[in-house]
């Protein structure tokens, strides 16, 4: 199990300089930075001069290099806009962000692996055909509009739950529903179809002919080989939901990585834009690593192999 | 005679499908006796299997069971609730399945699969458990038993792992094991191994092996008595000498026909067959099942057949 994990994490270095490689490189591509800083009105002078203040003017592999170690010491320049480093900025963010997505995996699961076990489980009735409905339903519907139902319903016809800012956890609940609700229905569907395999497996025949309690039958024998996939899935969803729901976040004025990043496009603070790229795939990368590691202590063929 | 550890008497197992009801176990009567190996044979679908899951309470999804006597070292299973047929399943009774690749569950230990079913029925704590575990490990023949206990199926071979399945059942010293074709997913160089073992294990702790097999060959060398199938019915039944020396139903003979013995059949001679198919056991099912493939049918085979027997064995023949 060691030198497994060992091999996948230094995989993930890789894949974490080769990244951050391209976030960079993406960003020099999308057109002259300098002219763009410089404003329209600028004259080939002032371009030039903006060009050498911000080091633009140096070979790429140069400009990467530097860029990419003062990275490393968590420094990553500062931002056009803001008076902040982009560090800060970040990191001011990233609890919001971090703080959603987690409740937002939450529901996603809490909702979705008990679904789809009892979708499984009663396949081909109406209680299968109810969930299947449910999934529809939430896939179908965007989740500014699902979350703007929520908004109506919670926040202002009952008027239980706060439905803008970030001041408690309570601020928390309606966009974490309505953030994990729209995960819902995949991962719902993966339990299912992994449980519905699992389920005709011999080794769950010999599980019953043991004599063992349904329950334990469902849960140590079946769920835990059919929730590979789902765990691999899930930690997409959750690298989705890290980088920040633009739409969720601005329904209910959550400030989070996901309202920086559209904010810094729109205005072309390049600097926080590849910052929040590097952050968000090295959560990616992360999130990754964890998944192999979950799914190889879930199947111990993975481990070896 | 010694004690008797299960009975079952005109057990009859229905499937529904979309052409009508599949009469597939058409009132079998068996007996096995504590200290025994009863051999169940027959060609594939001639409920073989099915009669062995309708003991464990475990036939497939809208399959029907009906009986006249169903017991377990004299419990009713008939009358037993679906929460005491577990309290049996792996105490008093156990299992062995035919593919021992896929019987394991591939994501837990050997150890974790061993002694579940030891601490469930209440056996004794997980120090006794992990004993018995590493205990049975050495008996069914699995060398450095205490290292394999943490070792996950996919690490072992087939055949290492049909006798850790072997060791799994055992757990509890049930009364009666059933095994359904146990060594049919093996190479032959490991299937005698197994067999061997396996008759050994039943003589040691005085069971009652159910070993159902296709294969005449593992019926002589290892049954004490032997029950025929076909079509869904035993055809004939007996102490094994009895039914081989003897044969008394023409399907049996057709049986007998189609093994090479050795130093009786001679070097290039054709084997024996049966000629014609298995019946279509869909609907009502009158008379002799095997009349259509029999050269002795004549008229009131299409009757309902009875049972005749001599002092060895049972035969449902009018011959």
């Amino acid at each position: 199990m060691l030198g497994f994990a060992l091999r996948r994490a230094a995989l993930a270095v890789a894949v974490g300089l080769a990244v951050s490689a391209i976030a960079f490189l993406l960003l020099r591509v999308s057109g002259d930075l300098a002219a763009t800083l410089a404003g329209e009105e600028a004259s080939a002078a002032e371009i030039e001069r903006i060009r050498g203040l911000y080091g633009l003017d140096r070979p790429v592999i140069v400009q990467y290099g530097e860029w990419l170690l003062r990275s490393l010491r968590g420094d990553l320049g500062r931002s056009l806009f803001y008076p902040e480093s982009v560090a800060k900025l970040i990191l001011d963010r990233l609890p919001n962000t971090a703080t959603l997505a987690t409740l937002g995996l939450a529901v996603a699961l809490l909702l979705s692996i008990p679904l789809g076990v009892v979708a499984a489980l009663f396949r081909n009735t109406w209680i299968d055909r109810l969930a299947l409905a449910l999934a529809v339903l939430g896939q179908a519907m965007p989740s500014f509009w699902f979350a703007l139902l929520l908004i109506f319903f919670f926040g202002i016809t009952l008027g239980w739950l706060p439905v803008s800012g970030t001041e408690g956890l309570a601020n928390f609940v309606l966009p974490a529903l309505a953030l994990g609700w729209f995960s819902t229905p995949v991962l719902m569907r993966l339990t299912r179809a992994g449980m519905v395999e699992v389920l005709a497996a011999d080794y769950i025949r010999t599980a019953h002919a043991k004599g063992l309690p349904v329950r334990t039958v469902l849960v140590k024998h079946a769920l835990r080989n059919a929730v590979a996939p789902v765990v691999a899935l899930a930690s997409v969803q959750f690298g989705n939901m890290l980088s920040g729901s633009v739409v969720i976040e601005t329904v209910f004025a959550l400030q989070g990585i996901g309202y920086l990043a559209w904010e810094s496009i729109s205005r072309r603070d390049f600097p926080v834009v590849q910052g929040i790229l590097l952050v968000v795939a090295l959560f990616y990368v992360v999130l990754t690593l964890v998944a192999d590691l979950l799914n190889a202590w879930l199947d111990p063929r993975i481990r070896s192999g | 005679m010694s004690e008797i550890a299960l009975e079952l008497r005109r057990l009859t197992v229905d499937i529904p499908t979309d052409a009508g009801m599949l009469h597939a176990v058409r009132g079998v009567s068996l007996t096995a006796r504590r200290g025994e190996t009863l051999c169940v044979v027959g060609e594939s679908g001639c409920g073989k299997s099915l009669t062995t899951l309708a003991v464990m309470g475990l036939l497939p999804e809208g399959a029907k069971r009906g009986a006249e006597r169903m017991e377990l070292a004299g419990e009713n299973l008939l009358k037993a609730s679906p929460s005491r047929l577990r309290a049996l399943r792996g105490d008093r009774m156990a299992m062995i399945f035919q593919d021992p690749m896929t019987c394991l569950n591939p994501s837990l230990t050997i150890g974790d699969q061993m002694t579940e079913t030891f601490l469930h029925h209440g056996k004794g704590r997980r120090r006794a458990a992990l004993d018995r575990a590493v205990a049975l490990l050495e008996r069914v023949g699995i060398a450095g038993a205490a290292g394999r206990i943490g070792q996950y199926p996919h690490q072992l071979s087939g055949g290492l792992r049909q006798r850790v399945v072997i060791a799994m059942a055992l757990m509890c010293e049930p009364d009666v094991l059933l095994a359904d074709e146990p060594t049919t997913a093996l190479d032959a160089t490991v299937q005698l191994g197994i067999l061997q073992l396996l008759a050994a294990l039943q003589r040691e702790m005085h069971m009652a092996l159910v070993l159902v097999t296709h294969d005449l060959g593992i019926v002589a060398r290892i049954a004490d008595r032997v029950a025929v199938m076909y079509a869904g019915e035993v055809v004939e039944e007996g102490a094994v000498r009895a039914v081989f020396d003897t044969p008394r139903h023409p399907y049996t003979r057709g049986l007998m026909q189609c093994i090479p013995q050795p130093g009786i059949t001679a070097p290039g001679t054709r084997l024996g067959t049966i000629p014609g198919l298995v019946p279509y056991l869909v609907g009502e099912v009158a008379g002799c099942a095997f009349r259509g493939r029999c050269p002795h049918a004549m008229p009131a085979c299409a009757l309902p057949v009875p049972v005749r027997e001599d002092a060895a064995h049972a035969w449902r023949c009018l011959l």
